[in-house]
This record gives C-alpha cells, structure tokens and sequence, in this order.
C-alpha cells in the first residue's frame, strides 16, 4: 500500500487516489438528498393499487386541504405522455389504463415533506380491473391461445407483436445452412442433451435511493422557457431526452446535472428519465423547485430490477466431447413496458453461446410483456442470465457424456484467429486454455475436488468445487458505438491545467480517476494536475451513456486522443518542449492562452474501419473487444440447515491492461458480491405482479459476515481498441458468480439445481422430493435431473 | 416540540424538535450535518451509523428525545481540522469507498471496532461491520482498509 504521486508514463497502472475520495470519507459529498433550492418543495407520486385495469376515475378526499398542495396527472403534461427509451409505449403518467402495480397516476408537490403522506392517501383511485399475466410462460400461453383478455401489450411504433417486445433469431452462419448443419449434427450426435435453466429478478439495491430536484423557468409571457434537473444518475443525456418529449422543449432548454451518485449498476440508467420527468411536471405546476426522493420501499417496489430469464438449451455432442452444433432457446421477462429490454435482451443473446466453437448454432431469443413493473439495466445487462444457462448446461453435458467439466470446456474453447457465433473472427489474442488452467491452479481446484470427494461420505456438510468460463463483451453492441457518436472535450483552464468534459459518470467505478490517469498518463503530467468537469449537459458535450463496459476502452480511448492533441497543439504554438514537465506545460498553456484566449481539444468516436455489423442478419463483429475469464467457487451444503455457503471464491480474468489496480480489484470484489447474491441469497416474492418484500428486511443482500474470500486474479493482454491497451471491466464479474456456485453445488450434493436464487427452502424442498430428507450425495440419483425435467438422452452409443 | 441540548462532535447543541423527530433528520435538517445518509430507514443498512455516548448506533431508529444530554459523534467529528482520520485515509487508499454513500456509516462502524479490538481478526472485522450494508466493494476492499488503520492507529 501507500501512494506516491506519479506522472506521465507509468501511472496507467497505477493506483492514484480516487478522484473524489477525499470528500467521500469525510462525508463531504454532497449527494441529492443532502442538497436544498431555496422555497424548494417536496413531491411525492400516487401509485397504481393494481395490477392491470381500467382506470374509472380520480377523487380527492375533501378532508384534506388541497389548495395546499400541486397536483400533476396526466392532462397537465405539455408536450407527449411519454417517457422514451427505444418506444413511445411507456407512459409518464397513466392516463386511462395501468399496467402494472406501482405505476404513476398522479403527482402531489407540498412545500412540506411530512404533509405529503396524507395527500398521497387522500387520492383515491378507482378501477374496472382487468385480468394480468405475471410470468413469461402466462404471456406465452396468452399469445398461443390466442387469448385477446390476456394480450396486455399489442406492439408499438419501433415493432414488437402481441405480448412480446422484441425478437431475434441469431445464427452462426448462413440461415438455411445451419438448419440443415443442425439437422445433420441431431440426426448424428452421439449425444443429445436438453436443459432447462431460469433465473431470478433482482433488485439493483444501490444504498442511495432514486432522487432529483427540478427547476422550470417560465417565460415573461408565462410559456415553459426550460427545465433544469438535477440528481442521482448515470446517463444525463437520456434524461434530456426525454424531457424534450414530456415538455415539448429543445434539447437546449432541458439541462440535466448529475450529482453525486451513491451507486447505481444500471438501476439508474433508464430509471432517472421518470423520476426526473415527475418532479420537473411538479416544479411546472407549483412554480417551485421540487425534490422528489423515494425511500426504500417505494425504490424496491416501483423501480427496474434484473429481468427474469428462462434458456432451454439442446445441444448435440459427440462422444469424444465436442460440441456439434446447438439450439438455445431465451426468453426474458420485460415488464409491462418495453423500456430497455430490447437491448437486454440482445447483449443475453450475443453472449449465450459463451467462449466455445460452434460449428452450429441457433439462438431464438424473446423480451415477453407482463404485469410487473418494467424490468431494466443492471450490471451485465443479460449476459449473466444467458451464461447462467449455457456454464450450468456444460457441466450437464459433460455428466452425461462421462467427461470431467474442464475437459469438456477445453475441447471446445475459442482461440485466437476463431470465429465467435456472429461470424467475429478473434484477431486479438484469447487463451481460454491458460485462463482455466491458472484458474483452477490459483483455486486450488484439483486438490478440493479429491479432497471433498472422500470428506462428504462422512460429513452432514457437504463441500463441493465448481468454476465457470465466459466473457463479456465492451461498449455498446454491433453498430452501437457508430449511432452514439461520442464527443469529448479537453479544455485547457485559464491557470494552464487541463480539464477533462465528458456525459460519463461517476457513481462508485472510478470514471473520474480513471479518465484523469488516462489524461495525465498521456500528457505526461502529474495526475493531480487534471481535473474532471461535473456532468451537466449545459456544459459537457455528450460522450455517451456510462453503460455497457465502455467508459474505460471507448471514452478512455477519446480522452488518449484529445490529450494527443492538445500535446501537439502546444508543441506547435506554444513552444512545448518534446520532454516536459509540469512546469513547461503550463508555461506552455499560458503562452498558448495570452494568443488565443482558449483552448479546447474536441475528439469524436471513430469507428474502427475493421469493424462491421449486420443489425438484420444479427451478424458481424458484436464488440470491438471481450474480457475472458474463468471463475472458480466453493462451497459448503449444510445438510441439516440447508444453507448453502459459498466458501472461497476466485476470479481470474483478462481485461487488457489493469489500468488501476485498486479500483479494478474493487470492481470484480463487488460485481462477485452481487453475483453470489444473484444465485444464493436475493430473492424478489412477487404477488399479483407486485413485489411483496420489498424491504431491506426481506430482501437479503450479502452482509460483510456472509461473503467469503474473493481473491482477484489478472491476466494482462493489452488491447488495441482501449488507451493504453484496457478493456472495460465494469460488468464482467456479473457473469460468473452463479452459474459457478450452482456448479459448485451440484458436485457438493450430486443433485442438480438450475435456477437461481437458490435459497434454504428451495434446497429443503428439492431434497424432500427427492426422498431423502437427509440424504448424502452417495445416494443421490444424479442421472435424473428432475430440475430440469427433462432427461439427457444418448442416441447412440 | 421539545427542547433537545446534546453534545455533537464536541459543540453543546440545542435543538427544538418534535419529541419522536428522527436523531438522523436533527443531525440532517435541524444541524446541517448531511454526512450522515439514510439508506433504509429501518435500522437494517447502517448509512446513518453515528456514535451515541461511543454505542453505534442507527440514528434513523434513534427519536429525538432519548438523545437528551448525550455525546454525538458523526462523519464530520472524526476528521480534525480537515486532516483525514487514519482511518478515513486507509479508506481512502485502500479503496474502501466506491460511491461513497456507505462510507460514512462504515467509518464510524469502524471506529468503533478498534475502540473495542484495536487489533481486530478477520471474523471480528466481518462481524463488526455486518450492520452496514455495502453494494458497491463485496467488503473486500473495506477489510483491508480497517486492518491497514489498526496497524496505523
Ligand atoms: S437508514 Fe438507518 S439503518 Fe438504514
Ligand atoms: S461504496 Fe457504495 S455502497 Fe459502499
């Protein structure tokens, strides 16, 4: 430990202190809730009692004194009722009908926070109530049956069919050759092997709750002349966005500030553009400032989750364990508005046929409509879903075919110079092989793994080892990058120092310092030289959301460039020396100053010339890089508790180059964390499509007592898209966690489980049904995999 | 209203205050001490930890009232003259603050460990710090920050 300042060369790769971390342990940070406008009022929302139904009509109690308070609903938004992702579907407030429990009807402002609960009780909402569906396989059988009562979403302006947001049919070559290569490989496999995997939604539960302040400034003649928001966000221009819709406003008239955030993992990504467009509609009608805050019960109940998953995998194997050729079949629960879930749904389907050769590969994907409240981002955006899948479908395959789970992945590894199932040839170079050697070396796998074998005849606790392989890909899918378009700028401040201005946030991940070490790596300066601007979109140009993996490689990469330039400017008109130092550098900047007045570097994203995506053909090269890693977990069943432990964990991965190490261990420690939440702890219990624990209380997350060691393992292959060869990393460690646990668990017990979360009860009941209360692996029947219903079947052999 | 004298982070304070008023909205509101945050409001998430008479405590379930002539120490009371603590500046260097909105609380949770194991095992750090929820880290990170301050301190 300790730090010392470094400079130029060498600081990537260093661990500079964080940016703003000297405010943040102080207590100095001055997040939403911890700020006031002056006259600022307090806003609150009315929610949907129900599911899905007519809404008949709107009362005020006359007990209470409305003239106290303002009152938003629908009827008083001026520009469109809605609040835009990809689809207009979505409204801001609910006019005529609600969809989903906890939606937004009216809005009430008080200048006084504590009257607000009384005015939120004294509206009273009437319904015809109408019937809902609450999970993916009711809105199937919906659609299959035709059944119009039960069509809850009929499609929109950007597309989607009845009950279903979106689709896609990827294939891993030409479309009617791989169905006959398909056909070919089922009609020929040794093996056939069916799965069934489904995983959970989870809450994103980022410690600080959704909040904003808004402003509306009105014209003299009294017209809406701009609107100003200000809160706890990652993506500042989508809520521009939709504010230009709801208020009818020029991008210009609507400034978004983003102010420090307490955590985020996408849950604020989509989620700001609501709760930002109700308090501005507040601040319209009262003529005040409004702060709207939810606290946790109304975060955990009304805002996006992880969408729920289903994959049905068919894969056909031949005796020697390669894979021939497979079907994947991936459906994710949407919610009752389409939101994100296109998106979503298309990073679970890029990443489902994992690190492996397919010679054959078929992958249906569908986003389904349901009565909850719209599922959104959160870290790993469905890769950690479809890989859920496909890493617990490996170890079923190779149980079946009598391989060890490391055999049968090493057969069929990608490597460099592969084509990935969208046709991406892998020119950078991968190897999976060392990864998943060095991994389990680190882990001590082979050793647990004879060692656990002989301890668990004799142990009411039975331990067990199991790993994962897989990878994420950076920045945004296919043409992505290309249609965002990012722009930065690097301002040059009157005393000589360079400020960095970018859309991308902070929100715990380090975007500040690491964008700083980048400038000041380049720039050959001291880190402490560079300074980050706050987002606010009246001054920042848009470098894209802070999503997806992509701040550090892709606007990592904008920041490398402008630093370039902005040397070069100053070598040409200011008299730069080649080899500088700090001092030269301002002297430099100053002269350049006095003759021009300002300077500024402004650098637009490039698309590598290489890179080319088909949107309709869902092929090419998905994303400009991958992070590759191997996860290894164990654990320990406790047979009479049926608590299942996870014991030690390690996380090997290659991301490029680490560019800070502190912050990139701290990265893959809490995206493990909330992975081993995912598969043994967080469970959301819906009702009626509304989350009924919706408390810290009862929806568990993993406490300091409950984790166990995570050790953090890098491989550094520096890659050429990224400044100074970095990848990104942020969601990556979402990945791996469960599926490597629920690996881990099947070879404690024997018994297979494949869908997450997998807590107590659901252990106690599986072994309860399977007859043996308090049965050992020994006596277990691991050929039936009664989780999955279906049977592996050998077709010849 | 009730009249409410307590000593925060070593300045004689009187509030006037409805008797069952939060101790974390007096310290937010009432003294403009906003480091303390709430996460839950229900004593589960320990962002609003504070040390009450040296006890930590979760100042959302704490009314007004029972703080009467007590001694308050807050995020803003461990930092001297705007020098880091050693603990806020292993924090600091360690990585053991990610968004931040946990930190508070977690400091002062750690504070309160080493007052009582200044050389805490791992099982203590782990048991020490289990009311207060992070999201961001997995703990790790936090660990080794309160180990590095009980080698400092
Ligand atoms: S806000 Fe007090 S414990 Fe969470
Ligand atoms: S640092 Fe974000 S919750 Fe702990």
């Amino acid at each position: 430990m300790g730090y010392t300042p470094q400079s130029g060369t060498g600081l990537l790769g260093s661990s500079p202190l964080r940016k703003e971390g000297r405010d943040k342990v102080l207590g100095a940070s001055r997040y939403i809730d911890d700020q006031s406008l002056p006259g600022m009022w307090h806003g609150a929302t009315v929610r949907s009692a129900i599911a899905r139904g007519r809404i008949r009509s709107i009362s005020y109690d006359p007990a209470v004194d409305w003239a106290q308070y303002a009152i938003v609903t629908a009827a008083d938004i001026p520009g469109e009722n809605t609040i835009v992702h990809l689809t207009r579907d979505h409204p801001c407030l609910a006019r005529a009908t609600v969809n989903h429990p906890e939606e937004p009807i009216v809005l009430l402002a008080h200048p006084d926070k504590t009257a607000l609960l009384a005015g939120v009780r004294g509206v009273r909402i009437d319904y015809d109530p109408l019937p809902g569906v609450f999970t993916i396989e009711e809105s199937e059988a919906a659609v299959a049956a035709n059944d119009t009562e039960r069509i809850i979403w009929e499609g929109s302006d950007a597309g989607g069919t009845a009950n279903c947001f979106k689709q896609y049919c990827m294939y891993s070559g030409d479309a009617a050759e791989t169905e006959a290569g398909l056909e070919a490989a089922f009609d020929t496999a040794d093996f056939i092997v069916e799965g069934e995997y489904a995983t959970g939604a989870q809450e994103q539960l980022y410690i600080e709750n959704n909040g904003v302040i808004a402003e509306c400034f009105r014209k003299p003649s009294g017209g809406i002349e701009s609107v100003c928001v200000r809160g706890s966000m990652q993506c500042p221009f989508y809520l521009v966005h939709a504010l230009t819709l709801v208020f009818d406003l020029p991008e210009d008239k609507c400034r978004v500030i983003q102010v420090e955030t307490g955590g985020a993992f996408g849950g604020k990504e989509d989620f700001p553009s609501v709760i930002g467009s109700h308090a501005a509609l507040l601040a319209m009608k009262c003529g005040h400032p409004v702060k709207m805050t939810y606290d946790r019960a109304e975060d955990m109940a009304a805002t996006t989750k992880r969408h729920p998953s289903r994959t049905r995998h068919r894969t056909a194997v031949s005796k020697e364990g390669r894979l021939l050729g497979g079907t994947v079949d991936f459906a994710i629960d949407g919610g009752a508005y389409a939101t994100l879930s296109p998106v979503v749904l298309s990073r679970g389907t890029i990443h489902a046929p994992g690190p492996y050769k397919w010679p054959h590969l078929r992958v249906r994907a569908k986003a389904m409509a349901t009565n909850l409240p719209p599922h959104g981002a959160f870290r790993g955006f469905g890769a950690p879903q479809s890989l859920f899948g496909l890493e617990r479908h490996m170890d079923k395959i190779a149980r079946t075919i009598g391989l060890s789970p490391e055999e049968l992945r090493r057969r069929n590894f990608l490597g460099t110079g592969d084509c990935t199932a969208t046709g991406q040839p892998l020119n950078e170079p991968v190897d999976m092989q060392h990864l998943l050697t060095r991994a389990l070396h680190e882990a001590g796998y082979h050793e647990k793994l004879a060692r656990f074998t002989v301890e668990n005849k004799t142990s009411s606790i039975k331990r067990g080892v199991g790993f994962a392989s897989f990878m994420h890909g950076t920045g945004f899918t296919g043409s992505g990058e290309r249609r965002l378009n990012s722009l930065v700028h690097l301002d040059l401040l009157p005393e000589g120092r360079p400020q960095i201005l970018v859309s991308s946030t902070e929100f715990g991940q380090g975007t500040n310092t690491i964008l700083c070490q980048v400038a000041a790596q380049t720039l050959q300066l001291p880190y402490d030289e560079i300074t980050i601007a706050r987002p606010d979109t009246s001054v920042v140009p848009n470098s894209g959301p802070t999503v997806a993996s992509r701040t550090a490689m892709i606007v990592g990469k904008l920041i490398e460039r402008a630093s370039q330039q902005m040397l070069a400017t100053l070598r040409a008109h200011a008299a730069l020396p080649e080899a500088h130092t700090a001092d030269d550098f301002h002297a430099a900047g100053l002269r350049y100053l006095a003759k021009h007045g300002t300077l500024r570097e402004s650098v637009r994203y490039e698309p590598p010339t290489k890179i080319y995506w088909d949107d309709d053909l869902y092929r090419g090269d998905a994303y400009p890089g991958y992070a590759w890693a191997v996860y290894v977990a164990e654990v320990a069943v406790d047979m009479n508790t049926y608590m299942a432990t996870c014991t030690r964990f390690d996380a090997l991965q290659e991301v490029g180059k680490v560019m800070h190490p502190v912050l990139a261990k701290g990265q893959i420690e809490g995206g493990v964390a909330q992975g081993i939440g995912y598969a043994l702890y967080e469970k959301c219990m819906w009702k009626e499509g509304r989350m009924m624990n919706n408390q810290m209380t009862n929806y568990i997350m993993p406490t300091s007592a409950d984790l166990p060691p995570i050790h953090v393992h890098f491989e550094e292959v520096p890659s050429i898209h990224g400044p100074g060869g970095a990848k990104g990393i942020g969601e990556l460690p979402m990945d791996g966690p469960a599926p490597a646990i629920l690996n881990a668990i099947e070879n404690a017990t024997g018994v297979a489980f494949n869908t997450i979360p997998l807590l107590p009860e659901d252990i106690f009941e599986r072994f309860t049904s399977l007859g043996h209360p308090h049965g050992g692996s020994e006596d277990l029947d691991v050929t039936v995999d009664r989780d999955t219903r279906t049977e592996a079947v050998e077709v010849t052999a | 209203m009730s009249l409410v004298q307590l000593t925060v982070n070593g300045t004689r304070q009187q509030v006037d205050v409805p008797p069952m008023k939060r101790l974390l909205d007096v310290l937010r509101e009432d003294l403009a001490l906003t480091g303390s945050k709430e996460g839950c409001g229900e004593g589960e998430c320990g962002a609003c930890a504070v040390l009450l008479d040296g006890v930590l405590v979760n100042s959302c379930l704490v009314p007004a009232l029972q703080v009467n002539g007590s001694r308050l120490c807050t995020i803003e009371g461990v930092s001297t003259e705007g020098r880091l603590h050693p603990i806020q500046q292993c924090f600091l260097e360690c990585g053991g603050a990610q968004c931040g909105i946990c930190t508070p609380g977690m400091i002062l949770a750690t504070q309160h460990l080493l007052d009582k194991y200044p050389h805490p095992t791992m099982e203590q750090i782990q048991e020490g710090l289990a009311g207060n929820l992070c999201r961001c880290t997995g703990y790790m990170r936090i660990f080794e920050a309160v180990q590095e301050a009980a080698k400092v301190a």
